[in-house]
Protein backbone atom coordinates (compact mmCIF):
# COMPACT_ATOMS: atom_id res chain seq x y z
CA UNK A 1 0.00 0.00 0.00
CA UNK A 2 2.86 2.38 0.83
CA UNK A 3 4.37 1.65 -2.58
CA UNK A 4 1.05 2.50 -4.17
CA UNK A 5 0.90 5.94 -2.58
CA UNK A 6 4.52 6.51 -3.68
CA UNK A 7 3.51 5.81 -7.26
CA UNK A 8 0.56 8.15 -7.01
CA UNK A 9 2.51 11.06 -5.54
CA UNK A 10 5.86 10.77 -7.31
CA UNK A 11 7.19 13.92 -9.02
CA UNK A 12 5.70 14.33 -12.48
CA UNK A 13 9.06 14.26 -14.25
CA UNK A 14 9.57 10.79 -12.79
CA UNK A 15 6.16 9.76 -14.18
CA UNK A 16 7.24 11.15 -17.55
CA UNK A 17 10.37 8.98 -17.50
CA UNK A 18 8.19 5.91 -16.90
CA UNK A 19 5.88 7.02 -19.70
CA UNK A 20 8.67 7.55 -22.21
CA UNK A 21 10.12 4.11 -21.42
CA UNK A 22 6.64 2.61 -21.76
CA UNK A 23 6.00 4.33 -25.09
CA UNK A 24 9.34 3.11 -26.49
CA UNK A 25 8.55 -0.47 -25.47
CA UNK A 26 4.97 -0.36 -26.72
CA UNK A 27 5.71 1.00 -30.21
CA UNK A 28 8.39 -1.66 -30.71
CA UNK A 29 6.17 -4.41 -29.28
CA UNK A 30 3.36 -3.41 -31.65
CA UNK A 31 5.68 -3.09 -34.66
CA UNK A 32 7.33 -6.44 -34.13
CA UNK A 33 4.28 -8.51 -33.18
CA UNK A 34 1.23 -7.02 -34.89
CA UNK A 35 1.17 -6.89 -38.71
CA UNK A 36 -1.29 -3.99 -38.67
CA UNK A 37 1.18 -1.72 -36.85
CA UNK A 38 4.10 -2.82 -39.05
CA UNK A 39 2.12 -1.79 -42.09
CA UNK A 40 0.68 1.44 -40.68
CA UNK A 41 3.99 2.63 -39.15
CA UNK A 42 5.83 1.91 -42.40
CA UNK A 43 3.21 3.67 -44.47
CA UNK A 44 3.38 6.74 -42.22
CA UNK A 45 7.19 6.68 -42.23
CA UNK A 46 7.23 6.30 -38.44
CA UNK A 47 10.33 4.59 -37.07
CA UNK A 48 9.49 2.89 -33.76
CA UNK A 49 13.19 2.49 -32.90
CA UNK A 50 13.94 6.20 -32.98
CA UNK A 51 11.50 7.51 -30.35
CA UNK A 52 13.45 9.87 -28.07
CA UNK A 53 10.74 12.12 -26.66
CA UNK A 54 6.98 12.65 -26.58
CA UNK A 55 7.10 14.71 -29.78
CA UNK A 56 8.43 11.68 -31.64
CA UNK A 57 5.28 9.74 -30.68
CA UNK A 58 3.20 12.39 -32.48
CA UNK A 59 4.65 11.11 -35.73
CA UNK A 60 2.95 7.75 -35.15
CA UNK A 61 -0.36 7.22 -36.96
CA UNK A 62 -3.58 6.84 -35.01
CA UNK A 63 -5.38 3.56 -34.54
CA UNK A 64 -9.19 3.59 -34.64
CA UNK A 65 -11.99 1.37 -33.44
CA UNK A 66 -12.52 0.31 -37.04
CA UNK A 67 -8.89 -0.88 -37.24
CA UNK A 68 -9.47 -3.01 -34.14
CA UNK A 69 -12.72 -4.39 -35.59
CA UNK A 70 -11.01 -5.24 -38.87
CA UNK A 71 -8.48 -7.27 -36.88
CA UNK A 72 -11.22 -9.38 -35.26
CA UNK A 73 -10.73 -11.80 -33.63
CA UNK A 74 -7.00 -12.06 -32.86
CA UNK A 75 -5.28 -9.73 -35.35
CA UNK A 76 -4.22 -7.22 -32.67
CA UNK A 77 -2.75 -9.78 -30.30
CA UNK A 78 0.91 -9.09 -29.39
CA UNK A 79 1.57 -12.29 -27.41
CA UNK A 80 1.10 -16.03 -28.10
CA UNK A 81 -2.37 -17.33 -27.14
CA UNK A 82 -0.73 -19.42 -24.44
CA UNK A 83 0.02 -16.23 -22.52
CA UNK A 84 -3.55 -14.89 -22.74
CA UNK A 85 -5.51 -15.44 -19.52
CA UNK A 86 -8.75 -13.67 -20.30
CA UNK A 87 -10.70 -12.10 -23.14
CA UNK A 88 -13.26 -9.31 -23.04
CA UNK A 89 -15.23 -7.73 -25.84
CA UNK A 90 -16.84 -4.36 -26.19
CA UNK A 91 -20.56 -4.38 -26.86
CA UNK A 92 -21.04 -4.95 -30.56
CA UNK A 93 -24.20 -2.84 -30.75
CA UNK A 94 -22.73 -0.62 -33.44
CA UNK A 95 -20.93 -3.32 -35.39
CA UNK A 96 -18.46 -6.13 -34.94
CA UNK A 97 -17.14 -6.47 -31.40
CA UNK A 98 -13.64 -5.35 -30.50
CA UNK A 99 -11.52 -7.78 -28.54
CA UNK A 100 -9.42 -7.01 -25.49
CA UNK A 101 -6.99 -9.70 -24.32
CA UNK A 102 -5.17 -9.84 -21.00
CA UNK A 103 -2.04 -11.64 -19.81
CA UNK A 104 -1.51 -12.31 -16.13
CA UNK A 105 0.44 -9.04 -15.97
CA UNK A 106 -2.37 -7.15 -17.74
CA UNK A 107 -4.96 -8.45 -15.26
CA UNK A 108 -2.74 -7.35 -12.37
CA UNK A 109 -2.30 -3.90 -13.90
CA UNK A 110 -6.07 -3.64 -14.38
CA UNK A 111 -6.70 -4.68 -10.77
CA UNK A 112 -4.17 -2.06 -9.68
CA UNK A 113 -5.81 0.70 -11.76
CA UNK A 114 -9.37 0.08 -10.60
CA UNK A 115 -8.29 -0.46 -6.99
CA UNK A 116 -6.98 3.12 -7.02
CA UNK A 117 -10.59 4.24 -7.43
CA UNK A 118 -11.62 2.25 -4.37
CA UNK A 119 -8.78 3.80 -2.41
CA UNK A 120 -9.56 7.30 -3.71
CA UNK A 121 -13.04 6.70 -2.27
CA UNK A 122 -11.45 5.96 1.10
CA UNK A 123 -12.16 2.25 0.68
CA UNK A 124 -10.11 -0.73 1.81
CA UNK A 125 -10.32 -3.97 3.79
CA UNK A 126 -13.09 -2.63 6.05
CA UNK A 127 -15.40 -1.99 3.13
CA UNK A 128 -18.09 -4.03 1.42
CA UNK A 129 -18.28 -3.32 -2.29
CA UNK A 130 -21.42 -4.26 -4.18
CA UNK A 131 -20.80 -4.57 -7.90
CA UNK A 132 -23.84 -4.26 -10.09
CA UNK A 133 -22.10 -3.66 -13.35
CA UNK A 134 -22.93 -6.53 -15.66
CA UNK A 135 -20.50 -9.44 -15.31
CA UNK A 136 -19.42 -11.04 -18.53
CA UNK A 137 -17.79 -9.79 -21.69
CA UNK A 138 -18.44 -6.20 -20.60
CA UNK A 139 -15.35 -5.00 -18.75
CA UNK A 140 -17.39 -3.17 -16.10
CA UNK A 141 -18.26 -6.12 -13.87
CA UNK A 142 -14.98 -7.99 -13.71
CA UNK A 143 -12.87 -4.81 -13.84
CA UNK A 144 -14.60 -3.53 -10.72
CA UNK A 145 -14.38 -7.01 -9.22
CA UNK A 146 -10.61 -7.30 -9.69
CA UNK A 147 -10.12 -3.76 -8.45
CA UNK A 148 -12.28 -4.41 -5.41
CA UNK A 149 -10.30 -7.54 -4.54
CA UNK A 150 -6.96 -5.75 -5.03
CA UNK A 151 -8.07 -2.92 -2.74
CA UNK A 152 -8.71 -5.42 0.04
CA UNK A 153 -12.46 -4.74 0.15
CA UNK A 154 -15.06 -7.49 0.46
CA UNK A 155 -16.73 -7.91 -2.92
CA UNK A 156 -20.41 -8.82 -3.47
CA UNK A 157 -20.78 -9.65 -7.17
CA UNK A 158 -24.51 -9.00 -7.65
CA UNK A 159 -24.10 -8.09 -11.35
CA UNK A 160 -26.80 -5.94 -13.00
CA UNK A 161 -30.56 -6.33 -12.67
CA UNK A 162 -33.00 -7.64 -10.07
CA UNK A 163 -33.19 -4.22 -8.48
CA UNK A 164 -35.25 -5.28 -5.47
CA UNK A 165 -32.60 -7.82 -4.52
CA UNK A 166 -29.89 -5.16 -4.97
CA UNK A 167 -31.85 -2.95 -2.56
CA UNK A 168 -32.21 -5.76 -0.04
CA UNK A 169 -28.46 -6.41 -0.13
CA UNK A 170 -27.70 -2.70 0.16
CA UNK A 171 -29.86 -2.54 3.29
CA UNK A 172 -28.94 -5.81 4.89
CA UNK A 173 -25.35 -6.62 3.96
CA UNK A 174 -23.76 -3.33 4.99
CA UNK A 175 -22.57 -2.33 1.52
CA UNK A 176 -20.37 0.78 1.77
CA UNK A 177 -19.22 1.13 -1.85
CA UNK A 178 -21.53 0.78 -4.83
CA UNK A 179 -20.07 0.15 -8.27
CA UNK A 180 -22.48 0.47 -11.22
CA UNK A 181 -23.52 2.84 -13.98
CA UNK A 182 -24.81 6.21 -12.73
CA UNK A 183 -28.22 5.64 -14.31
CA UNK A 184 -28.54 2.30 -12.55
CA UNK A 185 -27.58 3.92 -9.23
CA UNK A 186 -30.39 6.42 -9.79
CA UNK A 187 -32.76 3.60 -10.68
CA UNK A 188 -31.85 1.79 -7.45
CA UNK A 189 -32.42 4.99 -5.45
CA UNK A 190 -35.77 5.73 -7.11
CA UNK A 191 -36.95 2.14 -6.79
CA UNK A 192 -36.02 2.08 -3.10
CA UNK A 193 -37.89 5.34 -2.51
CA UNK A 194 -40.96 4.03 -4.33
CA UNK A 195 -40.81 0.95 -2.07
CA UNK A 196 -41.05 3.27 0.93
CA UNK A 197 -37.36 2.94 1.83
CA UNK A 198 -35.26 6.04 2.46
CA UNK A 199 -31.88 4.97 1.05
CA UNK A 200 -30.09 7.91 2.69
CA UNK A 201 -31.18 6.47 6.06
CA UNK A 202 -31.31 2.74 5.48
CA UNK A 203 -28.31 2.17 3.21
CA UNK A 204 -24.77 2.46 4.58
CA UNK A 205 -23.01 3.79 1.51
CA UNK A 206 -20.00 6.04 1.66
CA UNK A 207 -19.10 6.10 -2.02
CA UNK A 208 -20.26 5.10 -5.46
CA UNK A 209 -17.88 4.43 -8.34
CA UNK A 210 -20.03 5.14 -11.35
CA UNK A 211 -18.84 5.02 -14.94
CA UNK A 212 -19.52 3.72 -18.46
CA UNK A 213 -21.76 6.68 -19.27
CA UNK A 214 -21.50 10.43 -18.91
CA UNK A 215 -23.51 12.19 -16.20
CA UNK A 216 -23.96 15.81 -15.27
CA UNK A 217 -23.06 17.60 -12.06
CA UNK A 218 -26.75 17.93 -11.24
CA UNK A 219 -27.29 14.21 -11.75
CA UNK A 220 -24.40 13.59 -9.36
CA UNK A 221 -25.85 16.01 -6.80
CA UNK A 222 -29.23 14.26 -7.01
CA UNK A 223 -27.61 10.84 -6.53
CA UNK A 224 -25.58 12.10 -3.57
CA UNK A 225 -28.69 13.59 -1.99
CA UNK A 226 -30.78 10.47 -2.44
CA UNK A 227 -28.14 7.96 -1.35
CA UNK A 228 -26.12 10.16 1.06
CA UNK A 229 -22.69 9.20 -0.30
CA UNK A 230 -19.91 10.50 -2.55
CA UNK A 231 -20.09 9.78 -6.27
CA UNK A 232 -16.80 9.22 -8.09
CA UNK A 233 -16.58 9.05 -11.85
CA UNK A 234 -14.52 6.26 -13.41
CA UNK A 235 -13.35 6.10 -17.00
CA UNK A 236 -12.12 3.28 -19.14
CA UNK A 237 -12.71 1.34 -22.30
CA UNK A 238 -12.20 -2.22 -23.42
CA UNK A 239 -9.89 -1.09 -26.23
CA UNK A 240 -7.27 0.12 -23.76
CA UNK A 241 -8.12 -2.09 -20.72
CA UNK A 242 -11.51 -1.38 -19.14
CA UNK A 243 -12.67 0.83 -16.27
CA UNK A 244 -9.82 2.30 -14.24
CA UNK A 245 -7.90 4.18 -16.95
CA UNK A 246 -8.83 7.25 -14.93
CA UNK A 247 -10.78 7.68 -11.68
CA UNK A 248 -11.91 10.66 -9.66
CA UNK A 249 -10.63 11.28 -6.16
CA UNK A 250 -12.75 12.77 -3.38
CA UNK A 251 -11.91 16.28 -4.61
CA UNK A 252 -14.34 15.52 -7.50
CA UNK A 253 -12.28 17.79 -9.69
CA UNK A 254 -11.37 15.62 -12.66
CA UNK A 255 -10.26 12.01 -13.04
CA UNK A 256 -6.66 11.03 -12.26
CA UNK A 257 -5.27 9.09 -15.19
CA UNK A 258 -3.20 6.03 -14.21
CA UNK A 259 -0.26 7.73 -15.89
CA UNK A 260 2.16 4.94 -15.12
CA UNK A 261 0.00 2.70 -17.36
CA UNK A 262 -1.40 5.13 -19.97
CA UNK A 263 -0.19 8.11 -21.97
CA UNK A 264 -2.98 10.53 -22.89
CA UNK A 265 -3.12 13.15 -25.61
CA UNK A 266 -5.98 15.47 -26.60
CA UNK A 267 -6.41 16.09 -30.31
CA UNK A 268 -8.62 18.16 -32.54
CA UNK A 269 -10.95 15.44 -33.92
CA UNK A 270 -11.13 17.18 -37.30
CA UNK A 271 -7.42 17.74 -37.95
CA UNK A 272 -5.67 15.26 -35.65
CA UNK A 273 -3.49 18.07 -34.25
CA UNK A 274 -2.46 17.68 -30.61
CA UNK A 275 -4.08 20.37 -28.46
CA UNK A 276 -2.52 22.07 -25.43
CA UNK A 277 -3.62 21.23 -21.85
CA UNK A 278 -6.95 22.78 -20.95
CA UNK A 279 -8.45 22.59 -24.43
CA UNK A 280 -11.34 20.27 -25.19
CA UNK A 281 -10.85 17.62 -27.83
CA UNK A 282 -10.73 13.90 -28.47
CA UNK A 283 -8.82 11.74 -26.01
CA UNK A 284 -6.08 9.58 -27.56
CA UNK A 285 -4.48 6.83 -25.47
CA UNK A 286 -1.24 4.89 -25.76
CA UNK A 287 -0.82 1.95 -23.40
CA UNK A 288 2.53 1.80 -21.61
CA UNK A 289 2.76 -1.74 -20.24
CA UNK A 290 -0.09 -3.66 -21.81
CA UNK A 291 1.21 -7.00 -23.10
CA UNK A 292 -1.63 -8.78 -24.91
CA UNK A 293 -3.55 -5.88 -26.49
CA UNK A 294 -1.30 -2.82 -26.63
CA UNK A 295 -2.48 0.25 -28.54
CA UNK A 296 -0.52 3.17 -29.94
CA UNK A 297 -2.46 6.44 -30.20
CA UNK A 298 -5.93 4.91 -29.95
CA UNK A 299 -8.65 7.42 -30.83
CA UNK A 300 -11.24 6.97 -28.08
CA UNK A 301 -13.81 9.36 -29.65
CA UNK A 302 -14.42 10.62 -26.11
CA UNK A 303 -14.42 14.38 -25.69
CA UNK A 304 -12.53 15.69 -22.66
CA UNK A 305 -9.51 17.86 -21.82
CA UNK A 306 -6.42 17.56 -19.68
CA UNK A 307 -6.91 19.67 -16.58
CA UNK A 308 -3.96 21.98 -16.07
CA UNK A 309 -2.47 22.33 -12.60
CA UNK A 310 -2.19 20.07 -9.58
CA UNK A 311 -5.04 18.37 -7.73
CA UNK A 312 -5.75 19.46 -4.16
CA UNK A 313 -5.47 15.81 -3.04
CA UNK A 314 -1.71 15.90 -3.61
CA UNK A 315 -1.57 13.07 -6.13
CA UNK A 316 0.59 13.97 -9.09
CA UNK A 317 -1.03 11.96 -11.86
CA UNK A 318 -2.63 14.39 -14.27
CA UNK A 319 -6.40 14.58 -14.56
CA UNK A 320 -8.80 14.52 -17.46
CA UNK A 321 -12.06 16.42 -17.14
CA UNK A 322 -15.36 14.59 -16.93
CA UNK A 323 -16.42 13.42 -20.35
CA UNK A 324 -18.23 15.90 -22.49
CA UNK A 325 -19.79 13.43 -24.91
CA UNK A 326 -18.39 11.43 -27.79
CA UNK A 327 -17.31 12.53 -31.21
CA UNK A 328 -19.70 9.93 -32.61
CA UNK A 329 -22.58 10.97 -30.30
CA UNK A 330 -22.33 14.38 -31.82
CA UNK A 331 -25.62 14.91 -33.59
CA UNK A 332 -25.73 16.82 -36.80
CA UNK A 333 -29.18 18.38 -36.81
CA UNK A 334 -30.01 20.46 -39.86
CA UNK A 335 -26.29 20.92 -40.33
CA UNK A 336 -25.65 22.12 -36.77
CA UNK A 337 -23.35 20.14 -34.44
CA UNK A 338 -25.10 19.31 -31.19
CA UNK A 339 -23.65 17.43 -28.22
CA UNK A 340 -26.10 15.70 -25.90
CA UNK A 341 -24.27 17.33 -22.97
CA UNK A 342 -25.42 20.74 -24.23
CA UNK A 343 -29.01 19.55 -23.99
CA UNK A 344 -28.36 18.13 -20.54
CA UNK A 345 -26.95 21.48 -19.36
CA UNK A 346 -30.19 23.20 -20.39
CA UNK A 347 -32.43 20.56 -18.84
CA UNK A 348 -30.61 20.89 -15.52
CA UNK A 349 -31.81 24.45 -15.16
CA UNK A 350 -35.47 23.36 -15.03
CA UNK A 351 -36.50 22.11 -11.60
CA UNK A 352 -39.93 21.18 -12.94
CA UNK A 353 -38.58 18.22 -14.91
CA UNK A 354 -36.67 15.16 -13.74
CA UNK A 355 -33.24 14.18 -14.98
CA UNK A 356 -34.75 11.54 -17.28
CA UNK A 357 -35.22 12.71 -20.78
CA UNK A 358 -35.02 11.23 -24.23
CA UNK A 359 -34.30 12.78 -27.59
CA UNK A 360 -35.98 11.40 -30.67
CA UNK A 361 -34.82 12.33 -34.14
CA UNK A 362 -37.21 11.92 -37.05
CA UNK A 363 -37.56 13.29 -40.54
CA UNK A 364 -40.48 15.31 -41.82
CA UNK A 365 -40.56 16.79 -45.32
CA UNK A 366 -36.84 15.95 -45.65
CA UNK A 367 -36.03 18.02 -42.56
CA UNK A 368 -34.70 16.74 -39.25
CA UNK A 369 -37.20 17.02 -36.44
CA UNK A 370 -35.95 16.82 -32.85
CA UNK A 371 -38.41 15.90 -30.15
CA UNK A 372 -37.30 15.93 -26.55
CA UNK A 373 -39.40 13.99 -24.08
CA UNK A 374 -38.94 15.03 -20.47
CA UNK A 375 -40.73 13.80 -17.38
CA UNK A 376 -42.42 16.38 -15.19
CA UNK A 377 -41.62 16.09 -11.52
CA UNK A 378 -44.44 14.68 -9.39
CA UNK A 379 -44.75 17.95 -7.45
CA UNK A 380 -45.14 20.13 -10.54
CA UNK A 381 -48.49 21.98 -10.48
CA UNK A 382 -49.92 20.77 -13.78
CA UNK A 383 -53.51 21.54 -12.70
CA UNK A 384 -53.10 25.20 -13.61
CA UNK A 385 -54.41 25.91 -17.08
CA UNK A 386 -51.63 26.12 -19.62
CA UNK A 387 -48.93 25.27 -17.06
CA UNK A 388 -47.61 22.42 -19.17
CA UNK A 389 -47.73 24.39 -22.39
CA UNK A 390 -45.94 27.27 -20.74
CA UNK A 391 -43.19 25.05 -19.36
CA UNK A 392 -42.80 23.37 -22.75
CA UNK A 393 -42.40 26.77 -24.39
CA UNK A 394 -39.83 27.86 -21.78
CA UNK A 395 -37.73 24.75 -22.31
CA UNK A 396 -38.03 25.08 -26.09
CA UNK A 397 -36.85 28.67 -25.87
CA UNK A 398 -33.87 27.79 -23.70
CA UNK A 399 -32.86 24.92 -26.01
CA UNK A 400 -33.15 27.11 -29.08
CA UNK A 401 -30.85 29.68 -27.48
CA UNK A 402 -28.29 27.07 -26.42
CA UNK A 403 -28.27 24.90 -29.54
CA UNK A 404 -29.31 27.23 -32.36
CA UNK A 405 -31.68 24.45 -33.40
CA UNK A 406 -35.40 24.23 -32.80
CA UNK A 407 -36.42 21.34 -30.55
CA UNK A 408 -39.99 20.27 -29.91
CA UNK A 409 -40.46 19.56 -26.22
CA UNK A 410 -43.02 17.06 -24.98
CA UNK A 411 -43.60 16.77 -21.27
CA UNK A 412 -44.61 13.29 -20.20
CA UNK A 413 -45.73 11.55 -17.03
CA UNK A 414 -43.19 10.75 -14.31
CA UNK A 415 -41.55 7.33 -14.73
CA UNK A 416 -42.79 6.96 -18.33
CA UNK A 417 -39.36 7.04 -20.01
CA UNK A 418 -37.82 3.55 -19.82
CA UNK A 419 -35.15 3.07 -17.15
CA UNK A 420 -32.21 0.98 -18.16
CA UNK A 421 -30.04 -1.31 -16.14
CA UNK A 422 -27.16 -0.62 -18.50
CA UNK A 423 -26.44 2.55 -20.39
CA UNK A 424 -29.16 5.21 -20.52
CA UNK A 425 -30.71 5.39 -23.95
CA UNK A 426 -30.87 9.13 -24.30
CA UNK A 427 -31.06 9.34 -28.06
CA UNK A 428 -33.34 7.51 -30.44
CA UNK A 429 -32.40 8.28 -34.01
CA UNK A 430 -35.25 7.31 -36.31
CA UNK A 431 -34.16 9.42 -39.23
CA UNK A 432 -34.23 7.33 -42.35
CA UNK A 433 -37.03 5.11 -41.04
CA UNK A 434 -40.28 5.25 -42.95
CA UNK A 435 -42.65 6.83 -40.50
CA UNK B 1 -64.08 24.26 -1.26
CA UNK B 2 -63.86 20.63 -2.24
CA UNK B 3 -61.04 18.32 -3.27
CA UNK B 4 -60.43 17.67 -6.94
CA UNK B 5 -58.14 14.94 -8.20
CA UNK B 6 -56.02 15.93 -11.21
CA UNK B 7 -54.17 13.32 -13.24
CA UNK B 8 -51.68 13.90 -16.04
CA UNK B 9 -52.17 11.34 -18.79
CA UNK B 10 -50.38 10.65 -21.99
CA UNK B 11 -52.79 11.11 -24.89
CA UNK B 12 -52.69 7.56 -26.17
CA UNK B 13 -55.05 4.70 -26.69
CA UNK B 14 -56.41 3.00 -23.59
CA UNK B 15 -54.85 5.34 -21.04
CA UNK B 16 -58.18 6.72 -19.79
CA UNK B 17 -59.70 3.26 -19.55
CA UNK B 18 -56.70 2.13 -17.53
CA UNK B 19 -57.02 5.15 -15.24
CA UNK B 20 -60.74 4.55 -14.67
CA UNK B 21 -60.00 0.89 -13.87
CA UNK B 22 -57.27 1.87 -11.41
CA UNK B 23 -59.63 4.24 -9.61
CA UNK B 24 -62.33 1.57 -9.54
CA UNK B 25 -59.92 -0.97 -8.09
CA UNK B 26 -59.11 1.47 -5.29
CA UNK B 27 -62.83 1.34 -4.44
CA UNK B 28 -63.36 4.99 -5.28
CA UNK B 29 -66.51 6.32 -6.96
CA UNK B 30 -66.27 9.21 -9.41
CA UNK B 31 -68.96 11.88 -9.46
CA UNK B 32 -67.59 14.07 -12.24
CA UNK B 33 -64.80 13.89 -14.78
CA UNK B 34 -63.56 16.38 -17.34
CA UNK B 35 -60.59 16.28 -19.69
CA UNK B 36 -58.48 19.12 -21.02
CA UNK B 37 -56.53 17.63 -23.85
CA UNK B 38 -53.85 18.41 -26.40
CA UNK B 39 -52.42 16.13 -29.07
CA UNK B 40 -49.76 14.88 -26.65
CA UNK B 41 -51.34 14.70 -23.23
CA UNK B 42 -54.52 15.19 -21.28
CA UNK B 43 -55.19 16.71 -17.88
CA UNK B 44 -58.01 14.73 -16.28
CA UNK B 45 -59.91 16.44 -13.47
CA UNK B 46 -62.08 14.28 -11.26
CA UNK B 47 -64.43 14.81 -8.35
CA UNK B 48 -64.63 11.59 -6.38
CA UNK B 49 -65.49 10.10 -3.01
CA UNK B 50 -61.87 10.17 -1.74
CA UNK B 51 -59.45 12.35 -3.69
CA UNK B 52 -56.50 11.85 -1.33
CA UNK B 53 -57.00 8.09 -1.26
CA UNK B 54 -57.22 8.06 -5.05
CA UNK B 55 -54.02 10.13 -5.33
CA UNK B 56 -52.14 7.67 -3.10
CA UNK B 57 -53.48 4.66 -4.99
CA UNK B 58 -52.64 6.16 -8.38
CA UNK B 59 -49.16 7.27 -7.36
CA UNK B 60 -48.39 3.77 -6.21
CA UNK B 61 -49.14 2.69 -9.77
CA UNK B 62 -46.86 5.33 -11.25
CA UNK B 63 -49.45 7.93 -12.22
CA UNK B 64 -48.83 11.60 -11.75
CA UNK B 65 -51.72 12.75 -9.58
CA UNK B 66 -52.39 15.75 -7.40
CA UNK B 67 -55.22 17.09 -5.24
CA UNK B 68 -56.39 20.67 -5.75
CA UNK B 69 -59.00 22.72 -3.90
CA UNK B 70 -61.80 23.92 -6.15
CA UNK B 71 -65.06 25.78 -5.52
CA UNK B 72 -68.29 23.85 -6.05
CA UNK B 73 -71.35 26.06 -6.19
CA UNK B 74 -75.00 25.10 -6.27
CA UNK B 75 -77.04 27.07 -8.77
CA UNK B 76 -80.66 26.97 -9.94
CA UNK B 77 -81.09 24.60 -12.91
CA UNK B 78 -82.60 27.14 -15.28
CA UNK B 79 -81.46 29.44 -18.12
CA UNK B 80 -79.12 32.10 -16.72
CA UNK B 81 -78.12 30.15 -13.60
CA UNK B 82 -74.44 30.10 -14.51
CA UNK B 83 -74.52 33.66 -15.85
CA UNK B 84 -75.80 34.93 -12.48
CA UNK B 85 -72.99 33.13 -10.72
CA UNK B 86 -70.21 34.34 -13.02
CA UNK B 87 -71.44 37.93 -12.90
CA UNK B 88 -70.88 38.00 -9.14
CA UNK B 89 -67.25 37.02 -9.69
CA UNK B 90 -66.81 39.34 -12.63
CA UNK B 91 -68.04 42.30 -10.57
CA UNK B 92 -65.27 41.53 -8.07
CA UNK B 93 -62.66 41.09 -10.86
CA UNK B 94 -61.96 37.54 -9.72
CA UNK B 95 -60.57 35.53 -12.63
CA UNK B 96 -61.77 31.98 -13.15
CA UNK B 97 -59.10 29.60 -14.42
CA UNK B 98 -61.39 26.85 -15.57
CA UNK B 99 -64.80 25.42 -14.77
CA UNK B 100 -67.13 22.60 -15.58
CA UNK B 101 -70.54 21.28 -14.67
CA UNK B 102 -70.54 18.80 -11.81
CA UNK B 103 -74.19 17.72 -11.82
CA UNK B 104 -77.61 18.85 -12.90
CA UNK B 105 -80.68 17.24 -11.40
CA UNK B 106 -84.27 18.45 -11.10
CA UNK B 107 -84.13 22.12 -10.22
CA UNK B 108 -80.53 22.26 -8.96
CA UNK B 109 -77.16 22.10 -10.68
CA UNK B 110 -73.60 22.20 -9.30
CA UNK B 111 -70.75 23.93 -11.10
CA UNK B 112 -67.07 23.59 -10.28
CA UNK B 113 -64.80 26.60 -10.67
CA UNK B 114 -61.05 26.89 -10.15
CA UNK B 115 -60.03 30.26 -8.80
CA UNK B 116 -56.28 30.33 -8.80
CA UNK B 117 -55.34 32.31 -5.70
CA UNK B 118 -56.61 30.97 -2.35
CA UNK B 119 -57.25 34.52 -1.10
CA UNK B 120 -59.46 35.24 -4.10
CA UNK B 121 -61.23 31.90 -3.66
CA UNK B 122 -62.23 32.82 -0.08
CA UNK B 123 -63.33 36.25 -1.25
CA UNK B 124 -65.43 34.55 -3.94
CA UNK B 125 -67.02 32.17 -1.42
CA UNK B 126 -67.95 35.08 0.79
CA UNK B 127 -69.42 37.11 -2.06
CA UNK B 128 -71.31 34.12 -3.54
CA UNK B 129 -72.84 33.22 -0.20
CA UNK B 130 -73.82 36.85 0.24
CA UNK B 131 -75.56 36.68 -3.15
CA UNK B 132 -77.56 33.65 -2.01
CA UNK B 133 -75.57 30.82 -3.63
CA UNK B 134 -74.77 27.69 -1.71
CA UNK B 135 -71.01 26.97 -1.80
CA UNK B 136 -70.50 23.29 -1.11
CA UNK B 137 -68.07 21.83 1.40
CA UNK B 138 -66.45 18.45 1.24
CA UNK B 139 -69.00 16.91 3.62
CA UNK B 140 -71.87 18.09 1.39
CA UNK B 141 -70.69 15.59 -1.24
CA UNK B 142 -70.98 12.54 0.98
Amino acid sequence: MGDQEDILTMPHDRIEEIQLEGIKKTVVRCYENIPFYKRSFDEAGFDPYSVRDFDDLRKAPFVTKQDLRDAYPYGMLAVPMGDVKEIHMSSGTTGVATVGAYTQHDLEAWSDCFSRGVRYAGGGPDDVMQICYGYGLFTGGLGAHYGGLASGATVIPTSAGNTERQIRILREMGTTILACTPSYAMHIADTAISMGIDPAEEFHLKAGIHGAEAFSDNFRAELERKLDYKVLDVYGLTETMGPGVAVECLEQDGLHVAEDHFFCEIIDPATGEVLPDGEWGELVITTLDREASPVVRYRTRDITRILPGACACGRTHRRIDRLHGRTDDMLIIRGVNVFPSQIENVMETFDEVSSWYQIELTTKNYLDVVTLKAEVNPDFDFDSTGAIDQLQRQIQGALKTALSVGVKVRLVEPMSIPRSTGKAKRIVDRRGENL
Amino acid sequence: MIDQLTVLLENSEGRLAKLARSIAEAGINMQALTIADTADYGVVRIICSDALGAKRALEAEGYSAMVTKVSAIQIPNRPGGLADLLEVLDDLDIPVEYGYCFSAKDDLAVDVLKIKLPAEASKATFALEGAGFKVLRQEDLA
